[in-house]
């Protein structure tokens, strides 16, 4: 790597990296005016978080719906879109994976789940296309179409899950996968581990380095950063922006689709209705703090993982009420979002302003 | 060169940022220690019984079904001296962490609170054979588990039977938070009440229900539960009873609004609205978690199947002649509330509370039988 680029990717952690010191320090502001003692709570966030092999697990474990929807959200913006329907997309990929991996039978393993886990990637994809079709050729713009989708998809999984594909019992939830399609969790493979991590992390892994190619070393890559820096320059220079408008959503989507899938397959084996916390929400924040890039999204999705693992534990062993995690998240992504408070505090070139 | 030693700087700033914030933390662990001695020694003199909870999304400060069973644990923690944690979880997902990581604490009883918490007890459970669990609201059959449930039903038949003896309108309102089973059989039996009083005193009371939604969000829609109930009253309902937790919130307020009566649900709720809840269908989980406790501790814990019922007092009715203690300590002792909460109760005639009386009794006997769907 030249000179220049150590400079630049230093950076471009400055921000994050700073919102986040800045973020606990708030933290532990708030937490010494409730009467607690930071530095015993975040020992035990991160105890919580990478205390033993199983924490280490559980936290890669819930950080891994957070690495895919947060490259659907990254890959999205990077052509200039912001797709707030990741969850609806998520949704409609878990429905897909649910549906697929239970009621399909006879299938050979090595046929059946990558059948179910494309299903579920061809389902996001599709909910995701309406509002790129509607962006790209009427220019409705894609912030409120993607929230419109996800209040359809709300509605659609509660009517699906209590009505049609419901299995018996209390909890409103689909019948269990199929062996045929299950990601191998953790617990089956080794014997110190309950947890139910998955090889869906794996997927996560391959998923950030497919994009990373996909957006600096191909064609359609370079395209599509084009339209998002400017879609009339792209234009201009020969790249039919639309057609890429409604691809990147497509891609996005489908990637909100594995979000989902891992979740379903490999997490809880089946769907199982409130099983997202809002992780296509929690994407955005991911997004955010990973500035848009592949390997940005998998530490923050990491970050965001940890916290919300330790922060169990924080609730349990000290008297740290668990909501503060929230609040934590939140504060790092207003500093995140309000770069220049962190750009201000550790002040550069005027000349560098223009970069970002 | 400059450039270089710039960039150092911006480094510098931020070691120098974590560094104040590592030191200024450091300062406080030095005292750390000192308070920490004392409870130290008092602890192996003690050794109290260690019990774990997991309690259902919603979390304390529910004023329903999570705070009763903290309830529980308060009266064991001050008459039996045990000591508890909580857990909150965020998500639905970290249930059985939650469960397990009490579980692995080396907890001597795990109660994880709610129907959602089925099948990852079940899992936990299998993993510890020698920690004794307790579930809520559902049934886990395994021999290191107590599930207890409650004949929701029993309650609500005296609900209903209350609800259609006091109706004037003929016609009363039933409001349920999330559609499953569970809350059908709050709506059966209060159909059910509705329907024996019809039967025997020759009325005719019509019951209109409706649920607030599909998902557990369903139980903490204040919004939804206002808009229902009414609905509910504009066909003419002038007695609405609710299973929807949070969501009756907005029952009251509609009720409190249009003049009406409502029925309070899991805990005592009389006391927030005075004046306009008659009475509460009370679940006793606060009972039913202690007396899982006690028998730990009494060395007699059995697993299996425990049935809360009118007749183990497990569920029923709130008193329907007198204030309560903790309906007056619900509102502060603010006497004109009293009076609102005694006027209420007062316009109970003492015919309807014999009737009531009675079926209880018939119930206890086996004399009525109180559907479930």
């Amino acid at each position: 790597m030249r000179k220049e680029d150590i400079y630049k990717n230093i950076k471009e952690l400055l921000v994050p990296v700073g919102a986040i010191a800045l973020g606990l320090l708030v933290g532990a502001i708030i937490i010494l005016m409730i009467g607690g003692n930071p530095i015993e709570a975040y020992k035990a966030l991160f105890i919580g978080a990478f205390g033993d092999k199983n924490k280490i697990a559980n936290t890669l474990a819930r950080s891994t719906p957070l690495i895919f929807s947060g490259l659907a959200v990254a890959f999205a913006f990077r052509c200039g879109l912001f797709n707030i329907g990741v969850e609806g997309q998520m949704f409609v990929g878990a429905l897909a994976a649910a549906y697929v991996g239970a009621n399909v039978t006879g299938l050979p393993k090595v046929i059946h789940l990558p059948l179910t886990v494309i299903s579920a990637m061809l389902a996001g994809g599709l909910w995701a296309a309406v509002p790129g079709v509607l962006k790209a050729k009427r220019g409705v713009h894609e912030v409120i179409n993607t929230i419109m989708m996800n209040f359809i998809s709300y509605a659609l999984i509660a009517f699906l899950v209590t009505d049609v594909l419901r299995a018996p019992g209390q909890t409103p939830r689909t019948v269990g996968i199929l062996p045929s399609a299950q990601l191998a969790r953790l617990s089956e493979l080794v014997n110190w581990s309950n947890s139910r991590l998955n090889t869906g992390f794996l997927i996560g892994l391959a998923a950030c380095a497919v994009i990373y190619y996909l957006l600096w070393k191909t064609t359609v890559g370079y395209e599509v950063r084009s339209v998002g820096l400017s879609p009339m320059a792209a234009e201009y220079g020969g790249i039919n922006s639309n057609q890429k408008i409604i691809l990147a959503m497509v891609i996005s989507g489908a990637l909100g689709g594995l979000a989902g899938a891992e979740r379903i397959l490999g997490f809880d084996r089946a769907l199982i209705l409130g099983f997202s916390p809002g992780f296509g929400f929690e994407g955005i924040a991911v997004a955010l703090l990973g500035r848009n890039h592949p390997v940005g999204v998998l530490l923050g999705a990491l970050l965001f993982g940890a916290l919300s693992n330790g922060g169990a534990w924080m609730n349990f062993s000290t008297d740290v009420p668990v909501d503060l995690i929230v609040v934590l998240q939140a504060v790092i992504i207003f500093f995140v979002a309000a770069d220049q408070i962190v750009r201000r505090l550790f002040p550069k070139k005027k000349k560098d302003w223009g970069v970002v | 060169m400059f450039k270089v030693s710039k960039k150092l700087a911006l480094v510098l700033c931020l070691v120098l940022l974590s560094s104040i914030f590592l030191t200024a933390c450091g300062g406080s662990k030095t005292e750390e220690p000192k308070v920490e001695e004392p409870a130290k020694v008092e602890e192996p003199a003690a050794k109290a019984l260690q019990v774990g909870i997991v309690l259902s999304t919603g979390g304390k400060g529910d004023k329903s079904f999570n705070d009763a069973a903290i309830a529980g644990l308060e009266k064991a923690k001050k008459e039996l001296g045990i000591e508890y944690k909580d857990i909150e979880p965020r998500e639905m997902a970290q249930d059985e962490e939650s469960l397990r990581f009490l579980a692995e604490q080396g907890m001597d009883l795990v109660i994880g609170v709610g129907f959602l918490m089925e099948e990852p007890l079940r899992n936990v459970a299998l993993e510890f054979p020698n920690t004794k669990f307790a579930i809520i609201d559902a049934v886990v059959d395994e021999p290191n588990v107590a599930s207890l449930v409650f004949k929701e039903h029993e309650g609500s038949f005296l609900a209903g039977s209350l609800a259609a003896l006091m109706s004037e309108s003929n016609t009363v309102g039933f409001v349920g938070g999330m559609k499953i089973p569970l809350i059908e059989k709050f709506q059966a039996g209060y159909e059910h009440g509705v329907e024996y009083i019809n039967e025997t005193e020759g009325k005719d009371v019509k019951v209109v229900s409706a649920y607030a939604g599909t998902t557990g969000a369903a139980f903490n829609d204040p919004a939804t539960g206002k808009e229902l109930t009414l609905s509910h009253i504009s066909k003419g309902s002038d007695v609405i009873y609710h299973a929807s937790g949070g969501t009756g919130q907005g029952v009251f307020e509609a009720a409190s609004e249009k003049g009406k009566i409502a029925i309070g649900v899991d805990s005592n709720q009389n006391w927030m609205y005075p004046g306009t809840i008659l009475a509460s269908m009370l679940k006793r989980v606060d009972v039913a978690v202690f007396n899982t406790v006690k028998s730990v501790l009494d060395d007699n814990f059995a697993g299996g199947l425990s049935v809360f019922g009118v007749d183990n007092d497990g569920v029923g009715l709130t008193d329907l002649e007198n204030v309560s203690d903790l309906e007056k300590s619900g509102v502060d002792n603010d006497q004109a509330k009293i009076d609102q909460m005694q006027e209420l109760k007062n316009s109970i005639p003492a015919e309807v509370r014999t009737k009531l009386e009675d079926i209880k009794k018939k119930i206890i006997s086996g004399e009525i039988v109180v559907r479930e769907e």
